[in-house]
Parts: C-alpha cells; sequence; structure tokens
C-alpha cells in the first residue's frame, strides 16, 4: 500500500471522497509518522491522537453519506498560538504553562467546520518571537533537509579477457548527507518541520515578520501570509497586533490555496476583519499569467547576498517571462527601513499584549513577598530571553520622553513604506518578484546568530515589508542551493488580491518542480 | 541613543520583570544593539508624513450594544493559578 502521509490535500480529498480510502486510515498514517517522528524532528509539542481518530470518524460518517466540507477528513497540524478548547496552548512559553482553553480559535473552528482532523499542536517560537525555532521553551525543531554534495565516482570500463564481456564505465553520481541539524526557520518552525517530514497534511502558523515565509523557504513548502484583515485574528494569542496574520503552510500552491479558503472569514468577534467574501483561491491556479506585469525591486538586490539566492531569483524571472508576463524594474526606496522600523513597532505593541501574563490570570505564579514583586518574579521565571529583550525594548520605547523618538518616527516610516508599495501598484504592476530569505537554512545554535540579536533579525529582510504594509506575500520553493538545501522565491500582492499570487506561485512551482528531503529518519 | 545600565533597570521594572545584576549587565548591551540598529531610521525625512494608525483603510465595525456573552465565570478562572469562587486570588494589596 501506497503511503498515505504523501499525498497531497488535494490527492487526500479525491481519495476520501471517492472512498478509495478512508479519513481514520489517514488518521492513523498521520499518528504513527508523528510517534515514530516527533522524536527525531521535536515539531509537535502535544499530539491528540484519540481526539484525532474521534474527528476522522465522524468525518467518515459524512462522506459514507456523501458529505462533508471542504476539507473532511485532512490531519492537519496547528501552530500553538492558537487556542483549541481544551487542548495544550501555551505559544510555546513557560508563563502559559498548563493553559487550556475554555474557547476554540475562529481560525480552527472555521477548520474543524470544514471538517479537518486535528493532529496536535506544533512547536514555534515563543510567543513567535524568532527566526529559528530555538527559542521555544520546547527547545529547536530539527529541519528535515540535511546538507549534502554530490560525489561522482568514475568506474573504469570492465573488460573481462576471458569471456570477452565488457562492462562500460561512466560516472556515477551519489549524495553524501552531513549530520549537521538545521533549522527550520522560526517562528513557524514546527509548522513547516511538520509538513515537510509528512507528519500532517498542512498545517497552521501566523506570521508577524516572515514567520510564515521563511520556515517555508527553509524547508521547500508554500506558506501565505494573507493580507491584514484576510483572517479573523480572534483567540489567536497576539504578539503584534497591527502586523500579526495567519495563514498556512503546505506542501504545494493548490494546497495552500485550499488550506487558506478554510482558514479565512468575515468575522465579528475580530474589529480588523474585513467584510469582505472569501472567493475561491483554487480557481486561480492554473490561470496564466500572460500579460500579467511582475516588479522587480531593485533594492531587494542586497550586499552579501549568496550567489545561489541571486540565480535563483533571475531563474524566476526567465520562468515568468517565458509564461508570458512583462518584467518591469522598481524602486521602493523605503525598503532599508522596514526592518528597524518593525524592531520598534513589535517589540512595541508587544510589551503591550505580553502585559497580560501576571501570574494571576493563568498560567505561571512564581511567589514574590508582594503583589509587584509576584508579578515580576512570574514573569521573569516565565519569559525567555529573546521575549525578555522585546518586551524590554517596547517598554523602552514607548517610556515617556522616548515616545516621539522611536514610536512615533517608526510610524511615520511605515506609512512611506506602504506608500512605496502604492506607488508601484499604482504605475500597473501585478505581482512583486523577490527572493524569500537571504540565505537557505543554518544551523541550530549558530554561533554568529547567537551572538548577535540582529543578525537574527536580518533574516527577515525581504519578508517584513510586506507585514508593514499590510499586503499579502506567498513563499514558494524554487530551486536548490549548492548544498542541496531548498530556497524560495516571493510574490507580495496588492492588498486582498491573494488570487493574483497563487496563480502567479503555481507558475513558478509548474517551472521549479516539487522539492521534498530524502527521507533518513 | 543608547541606555546605560540603570535605565535598563528602571525599565526591568516598568516591564514588571525581575532583573539579576548579571541579567542587567547583559541587557545593557543587547538593548543597545539594538537601539544601534534601529538609530538609523533618523535618516528618513518624514516631514509632513502621517503616521500610520491603521494598515487596512477601514472603518472600525460597530455593533449594536448589547449583551452577547457572558455567565462563563467559572470557565473564566478555570485556567488560574489561585482562585476562591470564582475570584482571582492575588498578594494583598490594600492593608
Amino acid at each position: 500500500m501506497t503511503d498515505l502521509t504523501r499525498l497531497t490535500i488535494a490527492e487526500a480529498r479525491e481519495k476520501l471522497r471517492g472512498k478509495e480510502i478512508t479519513a481514520s486510515e489517514l488518521t492513523n498514517a498521520y499518528v504513527s509518522a508523528i510517534e515514530q517522528a516527533n522524536p527525531t524532528f521535536n515539531a509537535y509539542v502535544a499530539t491528540t491522537p484519540d481526539k484525532a481518530r474521534e474527528m476522522a470518524k465522524a468525518s467518515d460518517a459524512k462522506l459514507a453519506k456523501g458529505e462533508g466540507g471542504a476539507l473532511e477528513g485532512i490531519p492537519l497540524g496547528i501552530k500553538d498560538l492558537f487556542a483549541t478548547e481544551g487542548v495544550h496552548t501555551q505559544a510555546c512559553s513557560h508563563v502559559l504553562d498548563g493553559f487550556e482553553p475554555r474557547y476554540e480559535s475562529t481560525v480552527t473552528a472555521n477548520l474543524w467546520a470544514d471538517g479537518a482532523v486535528m493532529l496536535g499542536k506544533l512547536n514555534m517560537d515563543e510567543f513567535a518571537m524568532g527566526s529559528s525555532n530555538e527559542t521555544s521553551y520546547y527547545g529547536p525543531v530539527v529541519n528535515p533537509w540535511r546538507r549534502s554534495r554530490v560525489q561522482t565516482t568514475v568506474k573504469p570500463t570492465f573488460h573481462d579477457g576471458g569471456s570477452g564481456f565488457v562492462r562500460p564505465g561512466g560516472v556515477e553520481e551519489s549524495r553524501s548527507y552531513d549530520n549537521m541539524q538545521l533549522v527550520p526557520g522560526g517562528s513557524s518552525g514546527g509548522s513547516a518541520a511538520a509538513v515537510s517530514a509528512f507528519l500532517c497534511a498542512g498545517a497552521t502558523a501566523t506570521d508577524t515578520g516572515g514567520s510564515i515565509r521563511q520556515p517555508a523557504a527553509f524547508t521547500g513548502t508554500v506558506g501565505i501570509k494573507p493580507t491584514y484583515g484576510r483572517v479573523s485574528r480572534w483567540g489567536t494569542v497576539a504578539f503584534a497586533s497591527s502586523l500579526d496574520q495567519a495563514g498556512p503552510i503546505a506542501r504545494d500552491v493548490r494546497d495552500a490555496a485550499i488550506l487558506l479558503k478554510s482558514m479565512a472569514s468575515v468575522d465579528a468577534k475580530d474589529t480588523t476583519s474585513v467584510d469582505l467574501p472569501v472567493p475561491d483561491y483554487e480557481a486561480a491556479i492554473g490561470k496564466s499569467v500572460k500579460g500579467m506585469k511582475i516588479g522587480i525591486p531593485r533594492e531587494y538586490r542586497v550586499d552579501g547576498m549568496p550567489d545561489d539566492i541571486e540565480a535563483l531569483w533571475q531563474k524566476g524571472i526567465a520562468w515568468l517571462k517565458d509564461a508570458g508576463a512583462e518584467i518591469v524594474d522598481i524602486s521602493l526606496p523605503h525598503t532599508k527601513y522596514a526592518l528597524p522600523a518593525y524592531y520598534i513597532v513589535a517589540p512595541a505593541e508587544a510589551s503591550s499584549n505580553l502585559a497580560r501574563y501576571d501570574g494571576v490570570r493563568y498560567g505561571l505564579r512564581v511567589p514574590g513577598k508582594d503583589i509587584i514583586e509576584m508579578y515580576e518574579n512570574t514573569r521573569a521565571a516565565g519569559f525567555g530571553r529573546e521575549v525578555k529583550r522585546r518586551i524590554m525594548i517596547g517598554t523602552y520605547v514607548l517610556s515617556a520622553g522616548y515616545y516621539d523618538a522611536y514610536y512615533l518616527q517608526a510610524q511615520k516610516v511605515r506609512t512611506l513604506i506602504k506608500r512605496d508599495f502604492e506607488l508601484a501598484f499604482a504605475a500597473g504592476v501585478d505581482v512583486i518578484l523577490t527572493p524569500a530569505t537571504p540565505s537557505a537554512a543554518f544551523g541550530i545554535a549558530d554561533q554568529d546568530m547567537a551572538a548577535d540579536p540582529v543578525k537574527m533579525y536580518l533574516n527577515d529582510i525581504f519578508t517584513v515589508t510586506v507585514n508593514m504594509a499590510g499586503l499579502p506575500g506567498i513563499a514558494v520553493p524554487a530551486g536548490l542551493d549548492g548544498h542541496g538545501l531548498p530556497l524560495g522565491l516571493q510574490l507580495i500582492g496588492r492588498p486582498f488580491d491573494e488570487e493574483t499570487l497563487f496563480q502567479t506561485a503555481h507558475v513558478i512551482e509548474q517551472a521549479a518542480g516539487r522539492f521534498q528531503p530524502e527521507k533518513w529518519w | 541613543m543608547s541606555v546605560d545600565l540603570k535605565t535598563v533597570k528602571r525599565v526591568a521594572h516598568l516591564a514588571r520583570i525581575a532583573v539579576s545584576e548579571d541579567d542587567a549587565q547583559r541587557m545593557t548591551g543587547e538593548l543597545n544593539a539594538i537601539l544601534g540598529f534601529v538609530e538609523q531610521l533618523n535618516e528618513v525625512d518624514v516631514s509632513g508624513v502621517e503616521p500610520m494608525t491603521s494598515v487596512t483603510p477601514m472603518e472600525m465595525k460597530k455593533r449594536v450594544d448589547a449583551v452577547t456573552d457572558g455567565g462563563k465565570a467559572a470557565d473564566i478562572v478555570a485556567n488560574a493559578p489561585a482562585t476562591d469562587e470564582n475570584f482571582f486570588l492575588v498578594p494583598k494589596v490594600v492593608e
């Protein structure tokens, strides 16, 4: 029997509806895969096999009657940031120790209403603050991809003098793999690793500065951050409320479109949820990009960018040109200020959002001699280093006397960043093509990154502009680097034009092919 | 701008995070690295530019002023570290 975990969502959907397989069989395949492989990857921080089997059974009953929703019987992994009723929800922080919400986030409620099956909660950087999944209280996640190099062996022609047998020689190629463990990116590192290692059919994720797109690029998966307001934030643990947006990580572009359709909704419980009907994203796949204008922003050609990334970008340009799109050079002059502005705006909002973790209403409490000391001890023990760092920066830039110099200045720069994009779109550009990340996946406990927080922040240099401007962005795998690691391209679209992103990403996917790690676990 | 040890301790107190002397020392260096990085924003001419208040142009949604939820006291305190009869328990704050 074929390995059911290898099916895409679209393939599984067809087999489920055609009664070739059952939701229970599919779920059991994933439950076994997780049991076997999770100790290697640490992608799940909590698994819910009983709940999964129960949900699959309910799906089978519906499917047997020819009923069921768009995701009926599809097993998914859920980032630990989404509130799931009665199930571990801690944003991978110690401060939320033991928290099991009495309510369900809008995103997950939408998925269950469409028939999806929950496999468990996925590892992530603590409160989504990080680019490597190393800030998680539950430890790092291992990327299913490993560095490799191609070895060539030359075999001489073999002659057997006695029999006259001749075996022609030739060059044999084989890959030898490096055992160094790599990060899957972050903050949605568990989501990306689980999708890439076939431990779920698809996963939910969130993106505040690149937390969907960077891990997708590091694992050869597809990740989309929708337009701000497209997906409800209700019941999702808040990091930076004006930037946070949930989206899917999936094996291919079609699966990402299927998942986003179910995740997105108009939600009265989130005042920033936009009153626009959710389109059928899947219908955009397969449409031609002929005549479409693709913008190439010159400011994304940064100093020290590896040749592999530049070459990948050029390949992407060539593919879209071959497909009939028109390539235009554009300028987004405030690009370089997006990351510094982000490191004021995001920590400022985080310091306010994380004020609620005080040892009173949920999670950890560490006693003190009075209530203030109780707060201080709880937060000192409950938050990890990176989270403390960001709360401190946020508290400082919002404190009396510094607000104008930092926060107000950053919000003005943000207006300019958004204006850059508006001008490009007004000039007729339909979609912007950039690299997704400045490098491929790096090693766990990388010395340079550990020594300098700013170096880690630079991972988001190509993705953070999109959050600052509230736009949709998709990362699609496009090739391998010299070490055999996946690299991604990013497409940025007009507000609420996710359809064009799926349409264009599909053209790149068709040209580039799909990327899957060789199974070693 | 940069921060000194005294400022770091003051900010930590404002943020309600207990810090040891060593923590404060380390954080001073880290925070200054980040503040040094964001300093480049001062190069940008922002005269006449409005600060962003909403990334998507939209009107704030309003709803009828009516009770739509409630009666869930037990659910609300369910995850609290210390409670008594649906109240949150905290160390004494009033003498």
